[in-house]
């Protein structure tokens, strides 16, 4: 149930290796576990007991024994108290879970680090909402008494991806819990590890059991499993639009339960003239290169006004030469290994696919090394927008670049493909950043920067980008149902029979 | 967090015996729920008596002209000593030791008052000097708010994210947890309330308030406002400033924590007036503020006399809002004197607040609320239900139990033992002022039923007045004591009447089984609270505040946060052209 693992910098730590239900560490009943890769160096890192169907079983009863019991008498105040326990365990295991998330993911040890405090900040966040959330006393006339109650929908599966295995894992967990929910969440099977690690923080910060499962699989099993369970009240996802979509319709398939997705995206970023160009240029390279380009909300689709278009072409090829690709354990690195054969594959063929159709590869567009799966940062230009690569989500380091002439023009082809995720706008100009704001369909705007993210502003998507927003107070509602309640006091007329 | 959960530690009582052992058994505390609703006083009415005790080692204190007492009420200029050092070793009556700080707290430091002037803390439970220490006068308020000032544009504070403050919040509230025990014997010792209210009820009370408010700070958010495609409006909630803040006795350290918490919590900074009564508490407390690692000038706090160092915060040029809680004749001074710079203000002032039990209540339910309404904290509760209205049907049934439960439960005496419900008035002058006010209420013709004696020095026994009337001098004015006054009514419509017939509004208490007339009569009752079988409920999460002459503003909850915030609206053009 716990291997000895030996990280890159030399610490050895305990690797839990089971479920984690209702407390506590136990097998997949049907005996199976699934290899972990360390994307780097393409090795086996470990093997996890990987969960089926009886096991979602198992961990839906013991969401739904600890939301009817235990739970439901412990205070708002209370469920707060032990977010922030949490919060304080993972910073006091800052390093270890900094280092599992790195050797499991590949990004490297500044970005993990970053990773990990910003869900604990989430986590406490969450943990502040706990004892604020409000119902309201609407009146109607007289004689009568109206109030509403924001109650836990119940038990909440949460299938969660790679890409930032314990921030999506704080995304999930802070809002569904400081609601009053339970929780059976389902790790990425390219990144279990540091979601197993955190898991033995859950029972140290005084949750009752049951009330937090994590368990590990596949999204074919596992994960289909918590889609269409019927002991399932509500299903959060974040992953591809491709997924969300199967895991919308088996939740239409088995009970309705109610359905949040976080999905994919193709989020333009545009640069007017007037912009400060090296900023624009830094802020570019972020959006897309940053996490190796694995990013929902990345700005693959980089529109440059005709004005500045060759000479933004210039830097941005300069600025990506300094973006050190390698191991994610030196600290010089900034860009780490995709995460897995498979997504090494899908990006190499969409490169492939840009250059057949004519875009062409300014840098880039080649793997690096021999070793791990390492992409060297790769930008198109002169692409079009009928184009595979300005149309398709590619989730790897590939930027694609056009030009465009006036904000009429971006406005229209900004929102030229299903996403809707998010977008952003460089200019100096007031106006030009606040019309485009209003024009674009994009969940978040980022003006003179890019993936800038905090846990109180919403996230999630227009469009086929998502339903529901995570983060911020909104986050809240999709984690809560109204219950109205109107009581006669004497002021009601009795309609029936007039 | 009161620490105390009703459904799973609160013994049935049934009899004395099952009290009695209840007492005796280790308290649960359930680890989950433990912060469920409670009133602030309720453990009170488990502990067990016989009859009220008196212990006989608490001495008489006599009066003369030279003793401390005196020197505190009547002298006009405070005494100076500016040779006070700035830190003493104190010993509560329970051994607890601590290095009490004298001095002013100001940027961060503890330091002397400028003139010199001293004031001396007593403890009412034997008239006794406890310490002198340094007393504020207006040149020092003059200091604080320079600091205040200071801090509040220094980007040490004015920069620091929002999670920042809410961990420095979280930090405090870490910090008063550990030193719990501590304040709640300095609170004990220097206002005279039961040490074991104190560590259940007020300590847990704060800590929680501190975190709930830790909770807000980044989470105080402004808005954008759509008026139409030609223009972006948004506000911001920017903090007030520097806040004034004065606060009472009856509550020391859960009232600083009302006043500090939202404040801080929207990025103000403060010049907080302790009572003169209750100072030390909170004095102790200014060092874990700077411990916690808020920054000099954030939260000042200044000992002092509200006629000198509370009118100068009050008339302060450079004070943006001032909070206060404490008399309605002081707030109204207050008031006044803020109109200087147009100060915004927030008021939580005296109440009279009544109970309305009728017909169809559970008699028994209501005896022991009621008696937790005006009895808890030997009645230095603002929003105490101090007039009990009953049905006429069973006006004398519950007189006569809400007689005799009284002498059963309530246990004068010592604060520090364990037995203890009741200790004594906070100062000579209010113990006195109640004494008064019995002689008022026999005067208007009202029945004295039990009480009204002061069996020692500062204590007062539970005292209840029957057949009390409207113009009656004790069911207009606040005594602030252990002092109800009942009276009957025959109607709903009467009750409400009767009810609503002072100038105060701070809360109500409705007991009735009839889910229609309880919600009718709480939304009739010209009150800022109301209680539907059960009495004096507090919660840092709910809106606390008066109607009429009991306040402006609510503390608590997000209500709070409106009255440390001060929205700016800002329009941006989005190319009209003209």
């Amino acid at each position: 149930m716990f291997a000895t693992i030996k990280t890159p910098t030399g610490r050895e730590y305990e690797q839990p290796l089971g479920l984690f239900i209702n407390g506590e560490w136990v097998a997949a009943k049907e005996g199976q576990t699934f290899e972990v890769i360390n994307p780097t160096n393409e090795e086996v890192i470990t093997s996890v007991q990987e969960a089926t169907e009886p096991d979602v079983d198992a961990a839906v009863a013991a969401a739904r024994a600890a939301f009817e019991g235990e739970w439901s008498d412990v205070t708002p105040t209370n469920r707060g108290k032990m977010m922030m326990k949490l919060a304080e365990l993972m910073e006091e295991n800052i390093e270890l879970l900094t280092e599992v998330e790195s050797l499991d993911n590949g990004k490297n040890l500044n970005q993990a680090r970053f990773d990990i405090q910003s869900a604990a900040g989430c986590i406490r966040y969450y943990g502040g909402w706990a004892d604020k959330i409000h119902g309201k006393v609407i009146d109607t006339q007289p004689g009568t008494f109206n109030f509403t109650k924001s109650e836990p929908i119940g038990v909440c599966g949460q299938i969660i991806p790679w890409n930032f295995p314990m921030l999506m894992w704080a995304w999930k967990i802070g809002p569904a819990i400081a609601t009053g929910n339970t929780i059976v969440l389902k790790t990425a099977e390219q990144t279990p590890l540091s979601a197993l690690v955190a898991a033995t923080l859950i029972n140290k910060a005084g949750f009752p059991k049951g009330v937090i499962n994590i368990i590990s699989g596949l999204g074919k099993t596992a994960g289909a499993a918590i889609s269409s369970h019927m002991g399932i009240d509500k299903v959060a996802f974040t992953g591809s639009t491709a997924t969300g979509r199967t895991i919308m319709k088996s939740a239409a398939d088995s009970n309705l339960k109610k359905v949040t997705l976080e999905l994919g995206g193709k989020s333009p970023n545009i640069i007017f003239n007037d912009a400060d160009i090296d900023h624009a240029v830094d802020w570019a390279n972020l959006g897309i290169f940053f996490n190796h380009g694995q990013t929902c909300c990345a700005g693959s689709r980089i529109y440059v006004q005709e004005g500045i278009y060759d000479e933004f072409v210039a830097k941005f090829k300069e600025r990506i030469t300094k973006n050190v690709v390698g191991d994610p354990f030196d600290n010089s690195t900034f860009q780490g290994p995709q995460v897995s054969q498979l997504q090494f594959d899908r990006i190499m063929s969409y490169i492939e696919h840009g250059k057949a159709e004519g875009a062409t590869v300014e840098c880039g567009g080649e793997r690096h090394g021999d070793k791990g799966y390492f992409i060297k940062p790769t930008i198109f230009s002169n692409v079009t927008m009928d184009m595979k690569i300005m149309q398709e989500e590619i989730f790897g380091p590939v930027a694609s670049i056009a030009k465009f002439k006036t904000v009429e023009e971006i406005a229209k082809i900004g929102n030229g493909t299903p996403y809707g995720l998010a977008a952003a706008v460089h200019t100096k100009d007031l106006n030009t950043a606040l019309q485009l704001t209003d024009k674009l369909k994009a969940g978040t705007i980022w003006v003179n920067c890019y993936n800038m993210l905090h846990y109180a502003l919403p996230f999630g998507g227009f469009k086929e980008s998502g339903i529901g927003r995570e983060l911020g107070k909104e986050a809240l509602s999709n984690y809560l149902q109204v219950k109205t309640v109107a009581i006669n006091m004497g002021g009601h007329n009795v309609f029936i029979g007039k | 967090m009161s620490g105390i959960n009703p459904r799973s530690s609160w013994p049935t009582i049934t009899s004395l015996q099952t009290i009695r052992s209840a007492q005796h058994r280790p308290r649960s505390v359930h680890k989950l729920t433990g912060s469920l609703l409670l009133p602030l006083h309720r453990r009170l009415s488990t502990t067990p008596s016989t009859a009220p005790i008196i212990p006989a080692a608490l001495p008489v204190v006599r009066i003369n002209p030279f003793n401390t007492y005196y020197h505190r009420v009547f002298s006009t200029s405070s005494r100076t000593m500016s040779d006070l050092p700035l830190f003493r070793e104190l010993t509560a009556p329970n051994g607890t030791k601590w290095n009490q700080p004298l001095g002013l707290f100001i940027n961060n430091e503890f330091v002397k008052s400028k003139s010199g002037s001293t004031l001396s803390s007593i403890s009412p439970i034997d008239d006794k000097e406890i310490t002198t220490l340094y007393a504020a006068e207006e040149a020092d308020v003059d200091e604080a708010v320079k600091a205040a000032r200071a801090a509040f544009h220094d980007s040490a504070w004015a920069d620091i994210t929002p999670e920042q403050r809410g961990r420095l919040i979280h930090k405090l509230a870490d910090l008063i947890e550990q030193h719990s025990d501590t304040l709640a014997a300095i609170d004990t010792w220097d206002m005279g309330k039961p040490l074991s209210v104190m560590k259940e009820v007020d300590m847990p009370e704060s800590i929680s308030t501190f975190r709930y408010y830790a909770g807000w700070a980044d989470k105080i958010s402004g808005k954008t406002l759509n008026i139409g495609p030609q223009k972006l409006v948004y506000t911001l909630h920017q903090p007030v400033g520097v806040c004034g803040q004065i606060i009472p006795w009856n509550y020391p350290f859960i009232m600083a924590s009302w006043k500090l918490g939202p404040a801080l919590a929207c990025g103000n900074t403060i010049v907080m007036k302790t009572a003169e009564q209750s100072p030390l508490s909170v004095l102790f407390f200014c060092q874990l503020i700077k411990e916690a690692g808020f920054p000099p000038g954030v939260v000042n706090v200044l000992t002092g006399y509200g006629r000198t160092a509370g009118h100068a915060i009050a008339a302060h040029p450079n004070i943006d809002k001032i909070a206060f809680t404490g008399s309605t004749n002081t707030a109204r001074d207050i008031m006044k004197t803020a109109s200087v710079n147009l100060k915004n203000i927030t008021l939580e002032t005296g109440g009279k607040s009544p109970m309305l039990v009728f017909d169809d209540a559970d008699i028994d339910q209501a005896v022991k609320w009621g008696h937790i309404g005006i009895m808890s904290n030997s009645g230095q509760v603002c929003c105490a239900t101090s007039r009990i209205l009953v049905q006429e049907s069973i006006y004398e049934k519950f007189i006569d139990l809400f007689n005799q439960y009284t002498k059963k439960i309530s246990v004068l005496g010592d604060p520090f033992s364990g037995d203890t419900t009741h200790g004594p008035q906070v100062s000579r002058q209010q113990y006195e002022r109640v004494l008064a006010y019995v002689e008022k209420g026999k005067k208007d013709g009202a029945i004295l039923v039990s009480g009204g004696e002061h069996p020692e020095v500062n204590f007062v026994a539970p005292t209840i007045f029957r057949d009390v009337e409207d113009h009656h001098v004790i069911y207009q004015e606040e005594v602030f004591g252990p002092f109800v006054v009942i009276g009957k009514f025959k109607t709903e419509e009467e009750g409400v009447k009767r009810a609503n017939a002072t100038t105060y509004g701070l809360g109500a208490a409705v007991f009735t089984k009839d889910i229609a007339r309880a919600h009718k009569v709480a939304a009739k009752i010209d009150s800022g609270m109301v209680w539907i079988n059960s009495s004096n409920d507090s919660h840092f999460a709910v809106p606390f505040g008066g109607v009429k002459q009991s306040g402006i503003g609510r503390e608590c909850g997000e209500y709070a946060l409106d009255s440390y915030t001060t929205p700016k609206a800002v329009f941006v053009d989005l190319g009209t052209v003209l």
